[in-house]
Parts: C-alpha cells; sequence; structure tokens
C-alpha cells in the first residue's frame, strides 16, 4: 500500500491522518505497525530524499551560488518543497500592518513536511516544563507530567537514533543508560567558547540530535519497542538496517539521502508502508473535518491538488497531524449545525494562545580563532554543543525579570564556505588581490554566531482565525494571525544579548552586531519556526480543546497529534515531543479502539 | 551552525514578507497569482542537480561588460600562491548570473554592477586611454586604490568605490563557493570521513583547551 491517488483509496480505514511530518509519521507507524489501516493526506507532492537530496552539491553548483530567493528562501539545497513564507496559491493574512505584530508561517508542501529540513534539536521537556503555571503563577500546566512522556521520549528516542549525554542538569533529563547513541567530539571554537563562559557560570554541554552518530542497533533496539511482536520487530529492524551512520558531511538542512539523520520521509513512513497497512495519498489540500449524525467524525474532506475536485476518506478516527496553524484552519473551518464555530471549539479557544520561540542573535568575531591551521569541522551537520538554561534557580527565587528558560544555539566553526563574502569590508579595510586572499583566511573560522531559543509565555494576543474575507486558490478561508510580544519575551532578549555579548568579550573577541532594542532585535514570531499551541489540551472541557491524551474534548474520535495541544512552548525544541506525544496517543487509540470506545 | 553573518538579512525577508503580505490584502488572492512577477527558478526545482551559470535565465553581460568584469575579478582575486585568478574558476561567469536573475536582491544589485563596469571602463580609458582589461598591474593598481574601501575613498570616487565593494563581495561569494576557493580558505571539508575526531592536537594546542567530549 503506497502512495497513492484520491481515486486508490479503500471504502474506509481504521484512521485518516492529515500530515506526513513529526507527528503524522510517528501516529502512522504506530497503528500501522499495531495492525490499524490508515490513510495519510499529505498537501504537499510525494518526495523521495535518496534521490532529490543535494548532499555534496558546492556553492558554485547551485543558482546564485545556493543563496536564498523567494522562491526558495532558505537556501537552494534546503530540503523545502513549495513552500517556505509563502506558499503559492495558498496565503495567510496579518491583522495589523505592524511588523512586530506579524506572524511569519513556514509551510512546506511535501512528504515529510518540515522534518525534511529541520535542525534535528532533539531535546526533551523536562518536570518543569510540563507545570510551568505551577512554577511561576503564569500560563498554563500540562495535563500530564514528565513521567506520562518519559517512557515515550525513551522510544522515539531508540527508534529515530539521538546524539548526545547525560549531565544530569536541572530540568535538563537524562535518558536511560544506552539509550543516546555517542556524542561527536567538540568543535574547536565550541571547545574555546565552553573554557570562557565557565569563568561567567555558564555551562557548555553536548546538544542532542537526531544524527545517527553509530549505526542503530537492529538487533535489539526492535524487541525493545514492539516487545512480542515478531512482525513489528523485523519490519523495524529492516528499516533501521537500511540508515547508515552520518559520515560527517553536509548540512542536515539539506535532507539525508543515506538516512543518517532523522526525517519522517526515510524513518517512520518506511516501516509503515512496509506494514501494508498505509495508504497514503499526496497533493491532498484537507479542507474539514466531516461530522457524522452521531456527533464523530466520520472521515476528512480533501482538495486534490491535481485534479482540483473535493474528495472524501471515511475512517472511525481522524488525527490531525497538519503543524497548529494548519490544525486551527482545518478545525475553524470544519462547520456544521453541531458546531457553528468550528469542529471540537465549543470552548471557543481553537486559535487561542498560539507560541513560537523566542530568538535573537549576537555575533561576533574572536581573534584567537584565526589563522588555525585547517581541519575540517563538518561534523554531524549541525551543532555538537549548546548552552542549556542554566538559572532555573534564580528565577525561582524571584531575582529575574523574566519567567522561563531559554538554551543558547552557536556557530562558530570552519563550515563551508562560498555564496557570501568571508572578509566583512569593515575586516578587510579595502584589501583586495592576495592581500584580500590572505585577509579571508586569516579570519576564517573566526567568526561565531548566537542564537536564543526561548520559551514565550502564551498571551490573550497571539491567536488565529479565519480571515473574514480572504480564501486560498481552492475557494477555503485562511487564517489571519494576531501577534504582539510581551515583556517576557522582551526582557529575555535583552538578558540574552548581554550575555552573548559577555561570552564573546569573555574570550577577548569582538561584538559585531549593532545593539538593538530588544522589540527590534527579537525575530518576528513564526521566524524560528517552532509554532506550537492553538488546540490547547488541559484537565477542562470548558477552558481546552483536548485532554492529556491528545483527544478533542467535542468529538471523542478526533486525535490532534502535532504542536497544536502544547500548553507550552518549552525552550527546547517542539519536535521531539511532538513525536512522543503522537506515539503515546496512538498507543491510546489502539486501546480504546480495542474497547470499543471511539 | 551558520554565525549571524550568514543569515538571510532579516530586511530581505521582510520586503520578501511585505510584498507577499501585501498581495494577501486582495479579496481574490487568484487575480494577484495571475500576475505573477517574477518568473525564477519557481518553488520546485530540481535540487539534486548540478547547475551552471545560466541555466536558469539568460545572462546580461556585453562582450566588453565580460571582458572587463573578467580582469577586474582577477585584480581582486588574482592567481597567486594560494590559488587560480578568479577567472580561472569562472567568477565573471556567476556574477553575470547573479546580476541576471529575476529575484529583487539581484535586481537592484544589477543596477549597480552594470553602470558600475561602464564607469570604471569610462575611468580606465580617461586615465590611461586603454581598456581596463589591457591596463598594466600598476596602472590597475592606481584605480583600484582610489576604489577599494568606500570608507576612506575621496568624494569623487564614493560612488565607484561603492560598486566596487558589492563587486568584490560578490566576487568573493563565488570565488570561495568553488574548490580552488575552498583550499585558498583552508577549508578542508565536505568529504565523507569514516570517523570525526574533532580539533587536530595542533589546534587544541594553539587554543589552550582539551576535547572535553570523550
Amino acid at each position: 500500500m503506497p502512495v497513492i491517488t484520491s481515486s486508490k483509496t479503500q471504502p474506509e480505514y481504521d484512521v485518516a491522518i492529515v500530515g506526513s511530518g513529526a507527528g503524522g509519521g510517528q501516529m502512522a507507524y504506530t497503528l500501522t505497525l499495531a495492525g490499524l489501516k490508515v490513510v495519510m493526506l499529505e498537501a504537499g507532492r510525494d518526495y523521495d530524499p535518496v534521490m532529490e537530496t543535494a548532499m555534496f552539491q558546492r556553492p558554485e553548483h547551485s543558482p546564485l551560488l545556493g543563496t536564498g530567493t523567494p522562491d526558495k528562501p532558505g537556501n537552494f539545497s534546503d530540503a523545502t518543497i513549495d513552500g517556505g513564507w509563502t506558499v503559492p496559491g495558498e496565503p495567510y493574512t496579518q491583522a495589523s500592518e505592524k511588523e512586530a505584530e506579524q506572524f511569519w508561517w513556514w509551510r512546506p508542501r511535501m512528504m515529510g513536511g518540515r522534518t525534511n529540513h529541520w535542525g534535528r534539536m532533539s531535546l526533551r521537556n523536562g518536570t518543569h516544563d510540563f507545570k510551568p503555571r505551577s512554577r511561576d503563577g503564569l500560563g498554563f500546566d500540562w495535563p500530564i507530567g514528565y513521567e506520562d512522556v518519559e517512557p515515550y521520549y525513551t522510544k522515539v528516542e531508540m527508534l529515530i537514533g539521538v546524539y548526545g549525554t547525560n549531565e544530569g542538569m536541572e530540568n535538563t533529563p537524562n535518558s536511560p543508560p544506552g539509550v543516546l547513541l555517542p556524542a561527536p567530539k567538540a568543535r574547536a571554537a565550541e571547545l574555546y567558547m565552553q573554557k570562557h563562559a565557565k569563568t561567567l557560570g555558564i555551562p557548555v554541554i553536548p546538544i542532542h540530535r537526531a544524527v545517527l552518530t553509530k549505526p542503530l542497533d537492529a538487533d535489539t533496539i526492535p524487541a525493545k519497542l514492539h516487545p512480542g511482536d515478531a512482525r513489528a520487530q523485523k519490519i523495524v529492524a529492516d528499516s533501521m538496517r537500511a540508515r547508515a551512520a552520518c559520515f560527517w558531511a553536509t548540512d542536515c538542512h539539506r535532507g539525508c539521502n543515506i538516512k543518517a539523520n532523522y526525517q519522517s520521509t526515510t524513518v517512520h513512513l518506511p516501516p509503515a508502508h512496509a506494514t501494508g497497512n498505509l495508504d497514503v495519498v499526496a497533493n491532498a489540500h484537507a479542507r474539514e473535518i466531516i461530522i457524522g449524525a452521531n456527533g464523530k467524525a466520520t472521515g476528512v474532506l480533501y482538495i486534490d491538488k491535481k485534479t482540483g475536485r473535493e474528495e472524501r476518506v471515511k475512517a472511525k478516527a481522524v488525527v490531525l497531524a497538519a503543524s497548529s496553524g494548519e490544525t486551527v484552519r482545518i478545525l475553524l473551518n470544519s462547520k456544521s449545525s453541531a458546531f457553528p464555530s468550528g469542529i471540537a471549539n465549543r470552548s471557543g479557544l481553537v486559535g487561542k494562545y498560539i507560541m513560537d520561540t523566542v530568538g535573537v542573535s549576537v555575533s561576533g568575531q574572536v581573534p584567537a580563532l584565526e589563522n588555525l591551521p585547517p581541519h575540517n569541522e563538518d561534523g554531524a551537520g549541525g551543532p555538537h554543543s549548546y548552552i542549556p538554561w542554566w538559572l532555573y534557580q534564580e528565577q525561582h527565587a524571584g531575582k529575574m525579570n523574566f519567567a522561563r528558560g531559554y538554551h543558547v544555539e552557536f556557530g562558530g566553526t570552519r563550515g563551508m564556505p562560498g555564496g557570501r563574502n568571508p572578509l566583512p569590508d569593515d575586516l578587510g579595510r579595502g584589501a583586495y588581490g592576495t592581500k584580500f586572499k590572505e585577509e579571508a583566511r586569516r579570519y576564517f573560522g573566526s567568526m561565531v554566531g548566537y542564537t536564543c531559543r526561548g520559551e514565550m509565555v502564551p498571551n490573550e494576543n497571539c491567536f488565529a482565525e479565519l480571515d473574514p474575507q480572504v480564501k486560498d486558490k481552492w475557494g477555503i478561508p485562511v487564517l489571519r494571525w494576531h501577534w504582539k510580544w510581551s515583556d517576557q519575551e522582551l526582557n529575555m532578549v535583552a538578558h540574552a544579548q548581554k550575555t552573548f555579548a559577555s561570552i564573546i568579550e569573555a574570550m577577548g573577541g569582538n561584538v559585531r552586531s549593532k545593539p538593538e532594542a530588544p522589540i527590534d532585535a527579537i525575530d518576528p514570531g513564526g521566524k524560528i519556526i517552532h509554532e506550537v499551541g492553538g488546540a490547547l489540551m488541559g484537565v477542562d472541557a470548558e477552558k481546552s480543546v483536548c485532554n492529556g491524551f491528545n483527544q478533542t474534548w467535542d468529538v471523542k474520535n478526533l486525535f490532534l497529534s502535532d504542536a497544536a495541544p502544547f500548553p507550552s512552548n518549552a525552550d527546547k525544541n517542539p519536535t521531539l515531543t511532538i513525536m512522543a506525544l503522537a506515539w503515546r496517543t496512538g498507543d491510546y487509540i489502539i486501546e480504546q479502539a480495542k474497547k470499543g470506545n471511539l | 551552525m551558520n554565525t549571524d553573518d550568514t543569515r538571510l538579512p532579516r530586511r530581505t525577508v521582510l520586503k520578501w514578507f511585505a510584498a507577499a503580505a501585501a498581495a494577501m490584502h486582495l479579496p481574490d488572492f487568484r487575480a494577484d497569482a495571475q500576475a505573477a512577477p517574477v518568473k525564477g527558478y519557481g518553488t520546485d526545482p530540481d535540487i539534486a542537480k548540478f547547475y551552471q551559470p545560466g541555466a536558469f535565465w539568460p545572462l546580461t553581460f556585453t562582450p566588453e561588460q565580460r571582458k572587463t568584469a573578467t580582469a577586474l575579478a582577477d585584480v581582486i582575486l588574482p592567481k597567486d600562491d594560494l590559488g587560480p585568478a578568479a577567472s580561472e574558476v569562472r567568477v565573471q561567469d556567476y556574477i553575470d548570473e547573479w546580476i541576471s536573475a529575476p529575484y529583487p536582491v539581484q535586481q537592484k544589485d544589477r543596477d549597480v554592477i552594470v553602470p558600475g563596469l561602464e564607469w570604471i571602463e569610462a575611468e580606465s580609458q580617461k586615465r590611461f586611454a586603454k581598456d581596463f582589461a589591457t591596463l598594466s598591474g600598476e596602472q590597475h593598481r592606481a584605480i583600484c586604490d582610489d576604489l577599494c574601501w568606500a570608507a576612506e575613498a575621496k568624494p569623487e570616487f564614493k560612488k565607484g568605490a561603492s560598486f566596487f565593494a558589492k563587486f568584490r563581495t560578490l566576487a568573493a561569494s563565488a570565488y570561495y563557493g568553488t574548490d580552488a576557493g575552498w583550499k585558498a580558505l583552508g577549508y578542508i571539508g565536505n568529504v565523507p570521513l569514516a570517523t570525526f575526531d574533532g580539533p587536530p592536537p595542533e589546534v587544541l594546542a594553539k587554543l589552550g583547551v582539551e576535547q572535553t567530549v570523550k
């Protein structure tokens, strides 16, 4: 059962999943291996990472030296198809003309969604992250705790392969022994920074990323993931053996044709297809959830983008894993007499409390890193080290003017040049000729950059609704975004700017970024592409959209398996938590289906 | 792992975004879609392919402009102990491709580069009554020394200097995106390795650090 066209779908499935990324991929994996018949709708085209990944292209091999354009906003080689900040024919609107009150919405249109290009940062939420309101009185607690999710974090890490170390730091959970793959060696600038950040009391530790630093143990892991299920074990073992370990070259944002990093298309979908229980319809733009007379979801109405026709798939349960924004759009567009303001929206909270990650960057130049002997620092195609949030106790003691934490990701490496001038004019001071080449070589590898990845506190001013006028090219109402940062985020940005400057100075370096007020320096909402929220989980049907199993209160066979149910957006990048919760929800669906409760 | 310097300028994205947002305020988006302003490589090009300059849109330089651009690129990035001259890795072709692209950033650069090449050619004729491409090294330096640092250029050379800075940026962006440019810079990655061993001992010693990941 492969990728099919609309006309080849079965009359009815056990479950219909909208979206093929981290949430949809994990859900399809979990359900199909358990024997459920599943149809998946993907709004973009099919995509084959083995054939379509730009692995070793130099900038000279790509148009415009690979630099971004409105057609390919990241980079020409970036694994994003038919999307980015805009998608042709599928607009979204802003309630405000002010730049600071607008939301950037990143949408690829391809099999696997954003998982093809993401940074592979795979950090677990900690105990504090599930109960933020209990800790600081702001935002919302999750109805579940770390202990509920921990077994699924472990299973996901074993399945996808995550490198890193256990450091035992506050709210920065360890994985069980033997679960993480070996952390790659730190790079020169990472070590130099680690040494100097220590003098400021700032820890630098190995980051966790979904990249195989050695092959997965296909002989033992499948039995741990699927005890007592020989068929599932074999399928998963075969899929694991098809993945090679990292060969320490090429940027993970390009995707990986040897399957060394996690993307849904190389890790989740192949074993799901191998079960024979999965049909995937590509170019299927979900319009609404169909509701039956009994008040349950009966399937999904979608546009076949190839024919422009409306099509339907029927299923006993529906899972939305379309990304927070798309899930909100589909819920709000699913209007019926039972749900005049959108399905599962009796609370009126669908679309509310959207969050992104707080981002701000500061760059510098470090003389000690000039003229280092050439050596290969490509490594695992992304960061090897990071700074976890380190001031939990100070915050808890009320000593700081913002409540939540940030972690720090940084560059400072002899990464692939080209497509940009390695010698900024102010450092070159007019150099040309051999002098220019000497100066470029001198400074190569001495530039450092720090980015804040911080937790935003949910607020009333950040939400999405249907635009009353604008429709997409299929006549479907589009989202209109509202956005406003609070002092929580701006105070965090000011702290990060100061901290990054102090680290650069501790290394004997010079800050190169111009000083900017936090409201100008903060990345726009959505820019970090960590949109979460919009259909929060909670303990009370009046005050939340779904329960702790991602099951909507109003429609018990409708589940949300992207980040839409997140009541908070910890500084930990959301993808690993999306997958852990999708697996957990999948298990719940299987159990409820067995009991006949759906 | 990009440093801040390598990020797509926020302003640039904001501009694209503003343009898209303006379009979105139209009641009927389809009217705008039909007006498709830019014909670039589209949103789904074959990214695994290896391309040559000119693969997606016609190039711009006249033979004379090409000659001037080639000579200027070689003055900025000459053949020396660090590597070949710019023209040997076709830097002029990449600059031509860049300024010929239908996207906003590149079109703005085109308005600097094409008149700039005309200007420097005229300057060469004025000073030495010779084509820029046929000037001696000393004559090249006489002109380029007046242009090479915009911050300190004399008022009459300000415009020429901002052209020179843009040209140098584009030339370096192209040169250092080639294998020869990588060698010149000391970049030795983009090759598969069996193991990643981290920085070698001499690098650790120079920085006074030890490998902390065992």
